[in-house]
C-alpha cells in the first residue's frame, strides 16, 4: 500500500493512457485515454487504474451475501429488495422449506428480512437469490442498519479482520451484507457500541491504520464495562 | 418588442455587468438527505434545487428499455418562483424543458450499465430570474455526480443573447424580456460537444457564431465551479485523520 494521500476523482477526469496501464473498474476509455466515470477514490496498482466509488447503488455480483427485505409474496416466488437497482426474485425451490403452491405467505411475508446469497445476475440484470447455503435464514430479532455499499469492504476489513475484531470485543452477532445492510444482535448497549463503531469506520474509511485505531477504541470500551 | 428601457449604457448593462460577465454563481452539492444525490444552485436571482433518485426499475414497465436505462428529468417551477403567481403543475413550457434536459443528460450518463432502469432527476425552481433551464441542467449535473452515477462527462449550460444590438452572455430578467434574442447552450466540456441548443428571437449568422462562442466560454467557467463544488464536499472526507 502506498503512503501518499488518497486522491478524489470526479467523472471525466483524465487518469492516464492505455499504453501505460489497463483501465480497471470505474473508468472508461476514449481515444486511447483513460477517464474516471464515477466520483470516487483513485487506486493505481502496477497493472490497472481503478476508481473505487464513494457513493452509488449496490451492484450485485454472483455469490455475494446480502440482506434482503421481502416486498411481495407471489404464488411460487417472492420479490426481495436487496438495495440494488432492481428487485431480486426468490423462487420456492431456493428456500429450505417445502412450500405448497400459493402458500408462500405462510413462510415469508411482506416486510420479513432474509439473509441470502445472490444466485445469478443475467445480462438484463435480472437478479435471483437463494437461501440454500450455510447460515442463510430468515432474520428473527436484532437490528438492521444501512451503510454505504462501497464502504462494506472496509467494514469487513482484510480477511475479515475488522469485523471479527468488533465481534470479539462487543460479544455480539453481526452479519454484514455486501449490499450495505448490516444485522446486529446482542445486548442493547453493546449493539449501540457496534453502531457507533460502524459509523466511525464509514466516516473515516479513507484513513490509514484504521483497524488498529478501532482496536484501541474497543479495548478501552471493554475496560469501561468490566 | 418596443420598450423605453435602455438595456446598455456606456458599455455597462442594467445590473452593471460587462457584456461578457456572468451573474454570481453559488453551487452546493449533497444538500438533501433522502435523495441519492442532490445540488442547490444560486445563479444571480435564480434558486434551483436538483435531486437524483435511482437507478431503479422503471415504471410503468412499457417505458423500460432492455438494453439501457432511461432518464426522467422533471423540471418544475414553484408557484411562488415568479412575480405573478404561476399556476402549479406541468405546462407546455415545463414539459418542453424537461424533455430537452432529459435528452441532454442521456448523452453523458453511461446508460448501458443499468438496463431496464430509470434515473429520475427532479429539478425544482424555487426562485426564477431568467435562464432557469441552464441553471436547472447545471444543478442536475452536479446532483448526478453526487449520486455516484457513472458519467462520461459533467454537462454544463450557459446562455448568450442579444440586447440593444450587442451580443452578451447570460441574460438577466429584463434583458430576456426586452432583449432581441436568447440562446441557451449546454455542452460536454471535455469534448466540446453540444448537448442542448435552443434559440429565441433573431440573430444574424455572424451574431449567432459570436453568441455561441460566448456561451461556450461561459460554460467552461461554470464547469470549473461545478467541479469545485463537488470537490469541496468530498475533499473533507479524505482530510479526516
Amino acid at each position: 500500500m502506498s503512503k501518499e494521500t488518497r486522491e478524489i476523482v470526479i467523472p471525466s477526469q483524465l487518469l492516464g493512457d492505455i499504453k501505460d496501464k489497463k483501465a480497471g473498474r470505474g473508468t472508461f476509455i476514449e481515444k486511447g485515454k483513460i477517464y474516471a466515470e464515477v466520483l470516487g477514490v483513485l487506486n493505481i496498482n502496477p497493472e490497472y487504474i481503478n476508481v473505487v466509488p464513494l457513493k452509488g447503488r449496490y451492484d450485485p455480483i454472483q455469490n455475494d451475501f446480502v440482506i434482503g427485505i421481502i416486498i411481495e409474496a407471489m404464488s411460487s416466488s417472492w420479490l426481495v429488495d436487496i438495495n440494488a437497482a432492481y428487485p431480486a426474485l426468490l423462487h420456492v425451490n431456493e428456500v429450505p422449506w417445502d412450500v405448497d403452491f400459493g402458500e408462500t405467505e405462510k413462510y415469508l411475508n411482506m416486510g420479513d428480512t432474509v439473509m441470502a446469497k445472490v444466485l445469478s445476475v443475467d445480462q438484463e440484470k435480472k437478479l435471483q437469490i437463494t437461501l440454500k447455503d450455510r447460515n442463510l435464514y430468515k432474520v428473527k430479532g436484532g437490528l438492521i442498519i444501512d451503510a454505504e455499499p462501497s464502504k462494506v469492504p472496509r467494514i469487513i476489513g482484510k480477511k475479515a479482520s475488522m469485523i471479527s475484531l468488533i465481534k470479539k470485543y462487543t460479544n455480539s452477532r453481526i452479519f454484514v451484507g455486501q449490499n450495505g445492510r448490516i444485522w446486529i444482535d446482542g445486548e442493547p448497549n453493546r449493539v449501540k457500541k457496534v453502531i457507533d463503531i460502524i459509523n466511525m469506520i464509514e466516516q473515516e474509511s479513507l484513513s490509514y491504520g484504521l483497524t488498529n485505531k478501532i482496536e484501541d477504541l474497543l479495548k478501552k470500551y471493554t475496560k469501561d464495562v468490566h | 418588442m418596443k420598450t423605453d428601457i435602455k438595456l446598455l449604457e456606456n458599455g455597462k448593462r442594467l445590473d452593471g455587468r460587462k457584456y461578457d460577465e456572468l451573474r454570481p454563481i453559488k453551487i452546493e452539492a449533497g444538500v438533501l438527505h433522502r435523495a441519492e444525490g442532490s445540488c442547490y444552485l444560486e445563479w444571480g436571482g435564480n434558486k434551483v434545487l436538483a435531486a437524483v433518485y435511482g437507478p431503479r426499475e422503471a415504471v410503468p414497465r412499457h417505458t423500460q428499455n432492455p438494453l439501457r436505462a432511461i432518464v426522467n428529468a422533471r423540471y418544475n417551477m414553484a408557484a411562488f418562483s415568479v412575480d405573478d403567481r404561476k399556476r402549479p403543475g406541468p405546462d407546455r413550457r415545463s414539459r418542453e424543458i424537461s424533455k430537452v434536459i432529459s435528452e441532454a443528460l442521456e448523452n453523458v450518463i453511461i446508460l448501458e450499465n443499468f438496463p431496464r432502469a430509470s434515473i429520475d432527476v427532479n429539478i425544482e425552481v424555487i426562485d426564477a430570474e431568467a435562464g432557469t433551464r441552464c441553471a436547472g441542467l447545471t444543478a442536475a449535473a452536479v446532483a448526478l455526480v453526487d449520486a455516484g452515477i457513472p458519467m462520461r462527462d459533467i454537462p454544463v449550460s450557459c446562455a448568450a443573447g442579444k440586447i440593444d444590438g450587442q451580443v452578451v452572455i447570460d441574460l438577466g430578467k429584463n434583458e430576456d424580456n426586452y432583449g432581441q434574442a436568447d440562446l441557451p447552450v449546454a455542452i460536454s466540456p471535455r469534448t466540446g460537444e453540444i448537448l442542448l441548443m435552443q434559440m429565441d428571437g433573431h440573430l444574424t449568422m455572424d451574431e449567432f457564431n459570436q453568441a455561441l462562442d460566448l456561451a461556450i466560454k461561459g460554460c467552461h467557467i461554470i464547469s470549473d465551479l461545478q467541479k469545485k463544488a463537488i470537490m469541496e464536499k468530498y475533499q473533507k472526507i479524505t482530510e479526516v485523520k
